[in-house]
């Protein structure tokens, strides 16, 4: 009893954690799945096969989907991953006139609904004449837009953590300013500005609402679930989705594995975090805080 | 540690310049184009195209037509909120203080759901919710449902789904701000014989407020406004504003009606920020 007492929250926790976790408990299962020949039992588990694995790309138009939404988040990443990269260490190293209403620009795309986002930016294409151009272009430009604020407050609160010290101790050994940008500042923001690229890439490829706006004909793979789920669902999806949660937790666990090694050659007594992925979703929702740095 | 010297000259602005403006281009122009075609010419079309004449009763009209929509917004996404917040809290407190060594494991296994594509999982509540499924057969067996009684395609779906898709963005806030919480203001409290729900509430619920704020918003703003949840487990009796919007934009092509929709349910949101942080109290945030 005072075991449970003293546990009850811990244990409230799990619970709330396997629920979170029953929907992708599913996916992994469906992946497995033969589809039903009947219809109305298309939401059902009929009999285990391999096929799904062994043939993702039986609906060719899946994979076609997918590789475009591949393309575009790499595109829209190496994008945001950029331009955002340089506006956050201007934010944090440099002086202009405007940082409050920077800020802002910053801040608002993260707050406002894709919807609204989505269909202004679909007025736009309209009025500036390219509603008939919808496509491939469009999806990328708003990828980007939207990747860009996440990527910008990524890697400022990683830039904002480091002092310029080591910097000066560099200047002060004779580096010149760009031996000192690539010798010592570059590094030690590189696990920053690679957590905001895996962030960027995982909003873009999951995006819908905005995508499917601007699309015109072109199909990604969200847009593609979304067009299958009124008729009859490929399997294969399941194992897109399994495939994805593998890769994405084989990056986590790997950059955690590196880390350790890292902390335990500083023996620092530093506590030990994914930082790279946990900040990189952290930024997604502490976005709300526009601290003035 | 030093203060960072920010430099002073002309670098700021040229690396800062291309963000922002990609950001102006395709952020704020879009805004501009939005509100424009809120007030273009009812009788236009995509082919015989729109003509700008300061049409104010689009908004009436869509407001007329759309109200019960909009109201089934703010109440799904606030009950999804309310229940994203209970279970947030719950677990990002579990996470900040009772998880010991599993703390980072525990983190990681908030965001992982992040990596499934969002449509693949909402479409596994399909499964779960569906009418032969556990769930449905559980409840009816207790006779909290009726034999005919389902799930899916009701207001409880959607609400459900939104809860589900939006709650990693309750508990990282949330958890951010337990987190910072020193655990010894919680056990003085105990030590002054407060009960731990009275403790609860005078020490560590207003310490965690700035979580519970960014929180709450970070759920609300995308909840009130998606149409996947409501389009893949709702009906045409749960419809919400994005819905409307998406169809009037895509179906419809009724640029007018749909920009003036969204410009309604931008200042909701915007009003709403502004009242909450005002009713808060918190200079964090904004």
């Amino acid at each position: 009893m005072r075991w449970l007492r003293s546990h009850l929250v811990l244990l409230l926790g799990i619970l709330v954690l396997i629920y979170t976790f029953v929907p992708i408990a599913i996916v992994v299962m469906m992946s497995f799945n033969k589809l039903p020949s009947e219809q109305s039992k298309i939401y059902k588990w009929n009999t285990f096969t391999l096929q799904n694995w062994l043939h993702p790309c039986a609906d060719p138009s899946m994979c076609t989907a997918l590789k475009t939404s591949v393309e575009i988040g790499l595109l829209a990443t190496f994008g945001a991953t950029v331009l955002g990269t340089l506006a956050a260490f201007a934010l944090v190293r440099h002086q202009f006139v405007g940082r409050s209403g920077t800020n802002v620009l910053i801040f608002l795309p993260m707050a406002a609904p894709e919807i609204v986002m989505g269909s202004s930016l679909l007025a736009l294409f309209v009025a500036a004449g390219f509603a008939g151009q919808l496509g491939f272009w469009t999806i990328l430009i708003a990828h980007i837009m939207f990747c860009l604020s996440f990527v910008i407050v990524t890697v400022r609160s990683r830039l904002a953590g480091l002092s310029d010290t080591l910097e000066q101790a560099a200047a002060d050994l004779y580096a010149t300013p760009q031996q000192a940008f690539w010798k010592v500042t570059f590094p030690l923001v590189f696990p920053g500005i690679l957590g905001a690229a895996l962030l960027a890439f995982s909003l873009s490829f999951d995006d819908f609402i905005i995508t499917n706006l601007n699309a015109g004909t072109t199909t990604t793979f969200p847009m593609y679930v979304w067009g299958v789920s009124r008729r009859t669902i490929p399997m294969q999806i399941n194992v897109v989705g399994t495939m994805m949660l593998i890769i994405s937790v084989v990056i986590v666990v790997g950059g955690e594995v590196r880390n350790r090694r890292r902390m335990r050659a500083l023996a620092g007594p530093q506590p030990v975090r994914p930082d790279s992925v946990v900040a990189a979703a952290g930024a997604r929702s502490t976005a709300g805080h526009l601290d003035a740095v | 540690m030093s203060e960072t010297i920010r430099k002073k000259g002309r670098t700021g602005y040229v690396l800062l310049a291309p963000a922002m403006l990609w950001l102006a281009l395709f952020f704020l122009i879009p805004f501009y184009s939005l509100l424009a075609a809120s007030l273009f010419n009812k009788g236009g079309s995509d082919f015989r195209g729109y003509s700008m004449v300061y049409e104010w009763s689009n908004y009436a009209d869509v407001l007329k037509a759309y109200w019960p929509q909009i109201v089934r917004s703010l109440v799904y996404g606030g009950i999804a909120t309310l229940q994203c917040l209970v279970l947030g809290y719950v677990l990002a407190y579990a996470i900040a203080f009772k998880a010991g060594r599993w703390k980072n494991l525990m983190l990681v296994l908030v965001i992982a759901p992040f990596f499934t594509s969002f449509l693949v999982r909402t479409l596994s509540w399909k499964l779960i919710l569906s009418d032969n499924g556990v769930v449905v057969n559980t409840l009816q067996f207790f006779h909290i449902l009726g034999p005919t009684g389902h799930l899916l395609y009701t207001p409880f779906a959607v609400v459900m789904g939104l809860t589900y898709n939006f709650l990693p963005f309750m508990v990282l806030p949330l958890f951010a701000s337990i987190d910072k919480i020193d655990y010894r203001l919680i056990e003085a409290g105990g030590d002054l014989y407060a009960n731990p729900v009275v403790g609860f509430f005078k020490v560590t619920w207003p310490l965690s407020l700035p979580g519970v704020i960014s929180g709450t918003l970070l759920t609300f703003i995308p909840a009130v406004g998606d149409y996947i949840n409501d389009q893949l487990l709702g009906s045409t009796q749960t419809r919400m504003i994005g819905n409307t919007i998406q169809a009037l934009f895509t179906e419809a092509n009724d640029y007018p009606a749909a920009a003036a929709l969204s410009v309604i349910l931008m200042s909701m949101i915007v009003v709403l920020v502004f009242m909450y942080v005002k009713f808060a109290g918190t200079e964090d945030l904004l």
